[in-house]
């Protein structure tokens, strides 16, 4: 292994070794706590222009299985076709790896996939760092791409924008939605009821959790108008990035809630959901990724663990009076999901269909699908 | 909160520790007592174990030292009326007692409500058969298995399922009585061992090769549920869970395979309708996604208490307060003290458990592992690697490895045999493996042990390979040293490396500017800031998570518990630290048991889970700057620790380091006692056979043989004969080359006495004498004691405390100390003094209620407390503490009693006279009251003659006596009416055969005393002890216990015994 340097916007420099694909990356820094399933968090199209830290020091124990996709062509064990973090930063690489269905090592992957990778880092101390600072741009130097001094500054004017690196694409932020669905709608399954899926950076679990249900669903790209197409349900996927960019959606749910469609929103779907229902979103500090989030569903003592993953939170105090609280994280008070009063659309921030994560909270899938 | 009219609850204890059940108990029920105790609910506990905690004063409002049975619990119920009762904190013995209540209908009758998991949940867990049938509703898989009420049925069953299987015993707590049966002969023996324990037994396909994974389940009343920690065995399924070295988090585990299995958990807990805490273990196929729910434990349980202690979720406080009604979201995650206890505990570290076994005290034992346990503790190691955590686990266990290599090297005959049959070295076979040249993969086939373990155990062979490749210390690069460190490789590790001395590794490493780092383990992987003081150290990390305030006092803890060293210096060091933060000063732990109440974070100020070693404790005291560090509370390894601490300029408190080195080294030592004017053995320090040879000839056989510097005896003997010392001599010169042997006379037939003190400036403040029952010779742990001391005479008394002055001056004792005495007709005798606490430290501070610890730790921070006025001698009551034994699990070991300490335990139970008291506590460790017949073999003339009165009142009161050869003769010469008992090996056809008797439970005890403690009592003897312990019927093999117990036992039926707690003695 090459060492490697992983800076962050606040000066820091930490000194690791490089296990990934020996060149530079640029993002988003932020943390994970979840101890299990990296490959799929890594294909998490929520994670696109972020580079993740990895609190749980152990990570490639049971290495990278083959891609394999299902009876409708959906990804089984990973949640989209590709890596979407921009890096990976962990503490203890295990470069052997156990598993019957491991064809390649974490680092293989990632090499094969061009993302680079750090390791030796106090991953511990990264998150106290982030946790305090809140989110930093930070970037993955190896050492073949050359000495300190020769390289741009990280540090730049505007907070939450790092200065331009050379070989790297640009940053996170604003509209990301845009850059990770699908180009064109897909149909997938056949018969039953259908749903239309307004693809932000759909986790392919979302898909296996409708069509496991007997469910048609047509994948659309994140922009297109529900309202012209003829389906019994609305969702919203999960996705990356600031939910008050993806304006067309926004309007186009807006003008589906005039209707009875039933309609569910996951993650960013809740987001724009809530934006769409006249409520307002703010950026967190640190966010919450994990797969240990508290939340109690509202009004009754059902709690329940969540795996989550977001940047964005939606303010509930700004909602309407149509709509009310249908989930709160027990951490921090923050919002989990909202509902309607009277008609069947409701939403959560964390994800039911867990994957990585617990599954504790997928009946929310059944409750979407006996509303159609 | 659901409502709850509950304001009296009723603990079960569970009793002595013994192999299966131990210290976690005392842990778990500590915390449920204070999570009652926090709501104002009166609490009232029943545990003989006096040296616990939770029999503290100030943990629970009632106390009783009473046998942890249906007769007795009954009888405190009916006394005490309380609302509710808690089953599921005092391990198995309190749930199997706990369901015996609820079926002969006691506590409907006295209006007692099971809190927490219903009774019929409990049942439905435990009864495999029902068990089965709850989950096959739920479609969980079980292994297949059948119950079987016969062996008939049993053989049925196998051939069946086909070979091999394991064999269960319903009801049984560490898997006492399963066994792994690969044919119909094995079987035979397995299943009739099995029929001794309980009326059913299970017989299942084994699933050898399988991963052993465990996940420990928690649900409110309101059904919400949460898998607070999950964790997989190193060892594949076939060895017992207590006897694998277990990782947490799961290491091998996809996310899938770990959410099916959490969810098939939670479905489980669900179904069954648990309320509290629950461990559900898996058998989990590494070829695919297939598995087997292998046992349900609804109750807390020694993985619960690792469980805890590995996320900081304190899981049986949680229990508690559910049992309540109260709802996870209502309570308060007690590390963050912000968040709920309603999350799951993510980690950012990795802790490896390691049992610690002692087989090598017992003759005879098997030491192969398999499906019963056999170990007696366990540690816990923390590390931000796996090899970090491993390294630090396999020097906590504390039998003399430096880590995973840089060990004394490893013997054995056939190393793929080793490789293949487990036994307690199984670690060090591998290391031997890899130095062998052995490949992962080929190590992989012998032990079935998951590739990415023994890929990790290959890192640290590699690191080792590449510093050995170093010319010397020097030429190691810091780079190659800070991967070592990392590695968790020790000073001591590296320098073994070189052949240098420690110092130069620990000098060459701060040269290097490394040191460890200190971090937090917060339960939310530093996603939330935290304030939490449970720590550990890493070489994995750039930075601590704290910088404590100067000053604190450092209390030692004991480490793993192990025959000799136990619960006792656990109860000592959390009242220390107690001590210590009562007068306004912090107080810091230092512990890496997970069994214990010391490292329960709120016992201290701050707590160092980690090792007890010189390099950790002098990289904490550099970071903390103690006011000193106290090395007298935690048994023999801190004190162990008190010469290097103090030549490193670490501050002690109390007695000086010089003082204890003066008291530990024999010659040292022997001169002060000389000085006071008092008495000891003969004895003679030696180093080689011809000096041995000529000081035996001047003193006679037996003599005692030992080596310095030991706690529990491990390795001392009594030798009788000059080939029995040359044969034994040989084995104990190799435990200790650097020590000489010590020979002294071995005296018998005389009086044993203790005395455990506390002194300040070499001025006693409290002094306890107690007494034997058994004469010398069977070592202190394993004696029964009595305090006060009862017949012992007034002069005696006050020589030994003259005595105990006069050392305590000489010494310029601070703290406490403990002397152990001869006493003969005329003399007394010093044997041994330890300036440190003893073991019956919390024994004596019960009985006496004046807290020794409290005293002593007053002594050393220099507050000059008062003495306690107590005199023992005017107490109108007595204490007897029993010893527990645990020889049903260790196969084949002789249980027989010597010098070397083989107890796992200990209980003590208070009566208003010597009888009662004795009664009470031989009750408390399993003894029955026979009703109508007791085998006898009486060992040699003189202790036949001690038996006489007590066979005599026997048969007075009733009893057939079965007597074997001699002692039948005997006794017909003397006037008792006995039938003979055949031995063994006397003519075939012969009947009764005393095996027999006791395989078909014709006798109700058995007293077997041996004739000497030499080799040749194997044979007869042996065998009918062993059948003793392998068919479940009571056994004493010392002739004065066994006087005392018959005469008690003719004076009391159990119905008269007082059913007092501690309170009403005074």
């Amino acid at each position: 292994m090459n060492k490697a340097v992983l800076e962050l916007e606040n000066g820091l420099s930490l000194e690791g070794m490089s296990f990934g694909y020996d060149g530079p990356c640029s993002g988003e820094l932020v943390f994970s706590t979840a101890m299990v399933g990296y490959p799929e968090s890594l294909t998490d199209p929520s994670y696109e222009g972020q580079i993740l830290c990895v609190s749980y020091p152990i990570v490639g124990n049971y290495g990278i299985p083959a891609m394999t996709r299902d009876e409708w062509g959906v990804c089984l064990g990973f949640e989209s076709e590709k890596i979407h973090v921009r890096g990976l930063v962990i503490s203890d690489y295990s470069g052997k790896f156990s598993h019957f269905d491991a064809v390649k090592s974490l680092g293989q992957w990632l090499r094969e996939e061009k993302i680079p990778a750090i390791c030796g880092i106090d991953t511990r101390h990264l998150t106290q760092l982030l946790r305090d600072n809140g989110t930093l741009s930070a970037r993955i130097l190896p050492a073949s791409v050359g000495v300190p001094s020769e390289r741009v500054p990280l540090r730049s004017t505007t907070p939450g924008k790092v200065g331009p690196l050379e070989g790297t694409p640009s940053l996170s932020g604003g509209n990301l939605a845009s850059v990770v669905s699908c180009r064109k709608p897909i149909l997938y399954g056949k018969g039953g009821k259908r749903v239309v899926l307004v693809d932000c950076g759909v986790k392919h679990q979302i898909l296996h959790c409708l069509l496991q249900r007997g469910i048609e669903v047509l994948r659309v790209p994140w922009n297109t108008d529900v309202n012209t197409i003829d389906a019994d349900g609305i969702m919203i996927s999960n996705g990356p990035g600031d939910p008050s960019a993806c304006v067309p959606a926004i309007e186009n749910i807006r003008k589906a809630m005039e209707g009875d469609r039933p309609i569910f929103g996951i993650c960013l779907g809740n987001q724009i959901m809530s934006l769409a229902a006249g409520a307002t979103t703010y950026k967190m500090k640190y966010g919450h990724r994990s797969h240990n989030q508290p939340v109690r569903l509202c009004g009754t003592d059902r709690c329940f663990i969540t795996s989550q993953n977001h940047g964005y939170a939606v303010d509930t105090a700004t909602l309407g009076e149509d709509w009310e609280p249908y989930f709160v994280n027990l951490n921090d008070g923050t919002s989990e999901g909202i509902r309607h009063r009277s008609k069947p659309f409701f939403s959560a921030q964390f994800h039911p269909e867990a994957s990585s994560g617990p599954t504790d909270t997928e009946f929310l899938f059944d409750d979407f699908i006996s509303a159609l | 909160m659901k409502e709850s009219t509950v304001k009296k609850v009723l603990i079960l204890g569970s009793g002595a520790l013994k192999i299966g059940e131990a210290g976690e108990f005392d842990y778990s029920g500590t915390q449920a007592l204070k999570a009652l105790r926090e709501e104002g609910i009166s609490t009232v506990l029943i545990n003989p174990n006096i040296a616990t905690v939770q029999t503290s004063e100030g943990v629970a409002d009632k106390i009783y030292f009473l046998p942890v049975t249906p007769s007795f619990v009954e009888k405190v119920i009916e006394k005490e009326r309380p609302q509710g009762i808690l089953l599921s904190f005092g391990g198995q013995t309190a749930l199997n007692c706990g369901v015996e209540l609820f079926r002969s209908g006691a506590l409907e009758r006295y209006g007692v409500k099971v809190l927490g998991t219903p009774v019929q949940t409990i049942i439905d867990t435990e009864d495999r058969e029902l068990f089965v049938q709850r989950l096959d509703e739920i479609g969980v898989h079980t292994i297949r298995s059948h119950a079987a009420s016969s062996r008939e049925e049993a053989k049925a069953a196998a051939a069946e399922l086909g070979y091999p299987v394991i064999v269960r015993a319903a009801y049984a707590l560490g898997g006492l009585g399963s066994g792994f049966c690969d044919n119909e002969a094995e079987l035979e023996t397995v299943t009739a061992k099995a029929f001794t324990f309980s009326s059913q037994v299970l017989i299942e396909k084994s699933l050898k090769g399988w991963k052993e994974i465990e996940y420990e389940i928690v649900r409110d009343s309101y059904d919400n549920c949460i898998a607070v920690c999950n964790m997989e065995n190193f060892d594949p399924l076939g060895i017992h869970t207590g006897e694998s070295i277990v990782v947490a988090p799961s290491q091998t585990l996809t996310n899938s395979e770990y959410h099916f299995l959490r969810k098939t958990s939670i479905d489980i807990v669900r179904h069954l309708g648990i309320v509290g805490e629950c461990n559900v273990q898996y058998a989990f196929s590494p070829d695919g996604e297939d598995y087997r729910v292998i046992e349900v434990n609804a109750r807390l349980s020694r993985s619960s208490a690792l469980a805890s202690k590995a996320t900081g979720y304190p899981l049986a406080f949680i229990a508690a307060k559910l049992s309540l009604g109260y709802g996870l979201f209502e309570l308060k995650n007690a590390v963050t003290k912000d968040t709920p206890a309603f999350f799951e505990p993510a980690l950012d570290y990795v802790v490896c458990k390691i049992p610690r076994w002692d087989l090598a005290k017992f003759k005879e034992v098997s030491r192969e592992l398999g499906s019963s346990m056999k170990s007696v503790g366990e540690v816990m190691a923390i590390g931000r690697c796996f090899e970090e955590a491993i390294q630090k686990g396999l020097r906590m266990i504390g039998q003399g490895a430096n880590g995973f290599v840089c060990n004394k090297p490893y013997k054995v005959e056939d190393l793929d045999y080793a490789l293949r049959n487990p036994d307690d070295t199984r670690i060090f076979a591998i290391a031997a493996a890899f130095e062998s040249g052995y490949d992962v993969e080929r190590i992989h086939r012998l032990t079935n042990i998951d590739r990415w373990f023994i890929d990790r155990l290959e890192n640290i062979e590699k690191t080792y390979r590449a510093m050995e490749a170093c010319n010397s210390l020097q030429d190691v690069s810091k780079e190659l040293m800070l991967k070592a460190k990392r590695e968790g490789f020790s000073d001591i590790q590296i320098s073994r490396v070189f052949h240098i001395p420690e110092g130069e590794v620990r000098d060459f490493r701060h040269s290097l500017g490394l040191r460890p780092c200190i971090k937090q383990i917060d339960t939310l992987a530093a996603e939330f800031p935290s304030v939490t003081n449970y720590l550990y150290l890493t070489y994995n990390g750039d930075c601590s998570d704290i910088s404590p305030k100067e000053g604190a006092v450092i209390v030692l803890g004991s480490g793993a518990y192990r025959i000799g060293s136990s619960v006792e210096f656990d109860w000592c060091g959390v009242n220390a630290a107690a001590t210590v933060r009562k007068s306004g000063r912090q107080a810091v732990i230092i512990n890496y048991n997970p069994e214990t109440v010391s490292t329960d974070y709120d016992a201290c100020d701050r707590l160092y889970f980690d090792e007890l070693s010189f390099e950790s404790v002098s990289e904490i005291c550099e970071v903390e700057k103690p006011m000193g560090v106290i090395v007298s509370v935690g048994g023999q390894i801190p004190n162990n620790l008190a010469l290097p601490l103090s030549q490193a300029g670490i501050p002690l408190l109390g007695t000086s380091a010089d003082s204890i080195d003066k008291a530990e080294d024999r010659e040292k030592f022997s001169s002060i006692v000389d000085k006071t004017g008092i008495d000891q053995p003969r004895w003679s320090s030696l180093r080689n056979y011809d000096e041995v040879e000529k000081f035996v000839a001047e003193v006679g056989f037996p003599v005692l043989v030992r080596p310095s510097y030991v706690l529990s005896g491990a390795a001392m003997n009594v030798c009788y004969s000059k080939d029995h010392l040359r044969e034994f001599l040989e084995r104990a010169v190799e435990v200790s080359e650097e020590h000489p042997v010590v020979i002294s006379s071995f005296m018998q037939r005389c009086k044993e006495l203790e005395c455990d003190a506390v002194a300040d400036g070499g001025k006693i403040l409290a002094c306890a004498i107690s007494e034997h029952i058994e004469f010398a010779g069977v070592h202190s742990g394993d004696a029964t004691i009595q305090f006060p001391a009862q017949s012992t005479y007034g002069v005696t008394a006050a020589k030994i405390r003259r005595t105990a002055a006069a050392i305590a001056a000489e010494l310029q004792i601070t703290g406490p100390f403990n002397i152990q005495f001869l006493a003969g007709d005329d003399s007394l005798k010093v044997i041994e003094c330890n300036l440190r606490a003893s073991r019956s430290f919390p024994f004596v501070s019960k009985v006496l209620k004046l807290n020794f610890i409290e005293l002593a730790t007053k002594a050393m921070l220099g507050e000059h407390p008062k003495g306690g006025h107590i005199d023992p001698f005017e107490l109108e009551y007595v204490g007897v503490k029993s010893s527990q034994f645990s020889f049903a699990r260790l196969g084949k070991a002789d249980p027989v009693l010597g010098v070397d300490m083989t107890s796992t335990g200990e209980v003590a139970c208070l009566g208003d006279s010597l009888d009662e008291a004795l009664l009470k506590s031989m009750l408390s460790v399993g003894h029955r009251i026979p009703k109508k017949s007791v085998l006898i073999s009486s060992g040699d003339a003189l202790q036949k003659a001690d038996l006489l009165p007590a066979c005599k009142r026997l048969a007075a009161n009733g009893f057939k006596i079965y007597a074997t050869g001699g002692s039948w003769r005997y006794m017909q010469d003397n006037g008792v009416p006995a039938e003979r008992a055949y031995w063994p090996d006397e003519d075939a056809g012969d009947s009764p055969a005393a095996l027999d008797l006791i395989k078909d439970h014709k006798v109700e005890l058995v007293i077997n005393i041996p004739k000497d403690f030499s080799e040749g009592e194997l044979g007869n003897g042996y065998k009918v002890r062993r059948a003793a312990v392998d068919f479940n019927v009571p056994l004493i093999t010392n002739s004065r216990l066994a006087d005392a117990y018959i005469r008690a036992f003719c004076k009391f039926g159990e119905a008269e015994l007082a059913i007092k707690p501690w309170d009403s003695y005074c």
